[in-house]
């Protein structure tokens, strides 16, 4: 289980890329003593970024994933529970696409 | 009202066993499909031409499976060296995002633990942390526990899928595709605040939207992410 040397060139540069970017914006934060409203701005990033990561399966992905969407919002308003609205959604999408293929 | 910002300059935050293992926890559902992603980019690494070894090496430090796919997707010999930095560092632009919405509460940790975290700062545990931040809990080390446990899933099952290659069958057939969506449409459900949403929201979903359709790769969380805060700020009236 020999390492190539190239190979791991490859991977020591891909870890410095990406971990320059983990530590990039808590670096840019700390830097500055923020205002009020950059403060506000970093408020609305969490929700912004976790709608732009669901968006485009939720809303383009097809019948089964939009429904299996709105089942998972409601098992996780109505319970709080995050893995029982994930289960929700992972058998919901299951039974939904294969209804899709039935149809 | 004051500022969540504001407010978190002023509380106390820890960074305990117990909030590392408390992280760790939650992310134990997330990881079931975790493992079967990892086996599938074993998989791949393995047909790609990298030894198990090697393949393990890759996602025990590097740790992101978006820019890992697609980087397995250029492999070739000689290896496109730049192509491959500048992949990674594209896919990881959302980070600096990510890391900076941490800055509030991990500003006040020392810096060791601020920097060390943040190395296992990925997708799934970010948000969780986010979540947990959202409630009022200001335990730091539950980014670190959700990260090790994630990175720990991650390197074993890319190197079970590098070895026995070919076993994993089509994750979508069992709905594991899925689960990521699940929990960050929990997550999502869980920060609601009211009104105040629905307009970075709706920025935010329609600029993901039209960016996964017109461009390449993972620009689409990036920009979603940043009109759609942007248009959180516009909200509030400054």
């Amino acid at each position: 289980m020999g390492i190539n040397g190239v190979t791991l060139l490859a991977i020591v540069l891909m870890v410095l890329a990406t971990y320059a970017t983990r530590a990039g914006g808590l670096w840019l934060a700390n830097r500055f003593d923020l205002s009020e409203r950059a403060g506000a701005w970093l408020d609305a990033i969490p929700g912004a970024i976790l709608v732009s990561l669901v968006a485009p399966t939720v809303l383009t992905g097809g019948p089964a994933e939009a429904l299996a969407a709105v089942a998972v919002v409601f098992v996780a308003v109505r319970s709080g529970s995050l893995p029982l609205a994930m289960a929700t959604g992972v058998v919901a999408v299951v039974l939904l696409r294969t209804l899709a293929d039935l149809i | 009202m004051q500022h969540k910002y504001v407010a978190q300059k002023e509380e106390p935050v820890t960074f305990t066993l117990t909030g590392a293992l408390a992280g760790a926890r939650a992310c134990v559902p997330v990881e079931i499909s975790g493992c079967v992603i990892g086996l599938v980019f074993g998989t791949l690494a393995g047909q790609a031409g990298l030894g198990a070894g090697e393949a393990a090496l890759m996602s025990a430090f590097v740790f992101s499976g978006a820019a890992q796919f697609l980087v397995i997707g250029l492999w070739a010999s000689p290896l496109p060296l730049a192509a491959i930095v500048l992949t990674t560092l594209v896919v990881g632009l959302r980070h600096l995002l990510m890391g900076a919405a941490l800055g509030p509460v991990f500003s006040r940790l020392p810096r060791l633990k601020a920097y060390a975290s943040v190395y296992f700062m990925a997708d799934e545990n970010w948000a969780l942390t986010m979540g947990e931040f959202d409630k009022g809990r200001r335990d730091a080390a539950f980014l670190l526990g959700g990260g090790l446990l994630m990175a720990l899933v991650w390197t074993a099952s890319t190197f079970v899928g590098a070895t026995f290659g070919g076993a994993v069958e089509d994750p979508a057939r069992w709905g594991l595709d899925f689960a990521f969506t699940a929990i960050f449409l929990a997550l999502i459900a869980g920060m609601w605040k009211g009104k105040s949403n629905i307009l970075p929201w709706t920025v935010a979903a329609a600029v993901s939207v039209a960016a996964q359709h017109w461009l390449p790769g993972q620009w689409y969380i990036l920009l979603g992410g940043l009109a759609g805060s942007f248009a959180g700020v516009v909200r509030r009236g400054h």
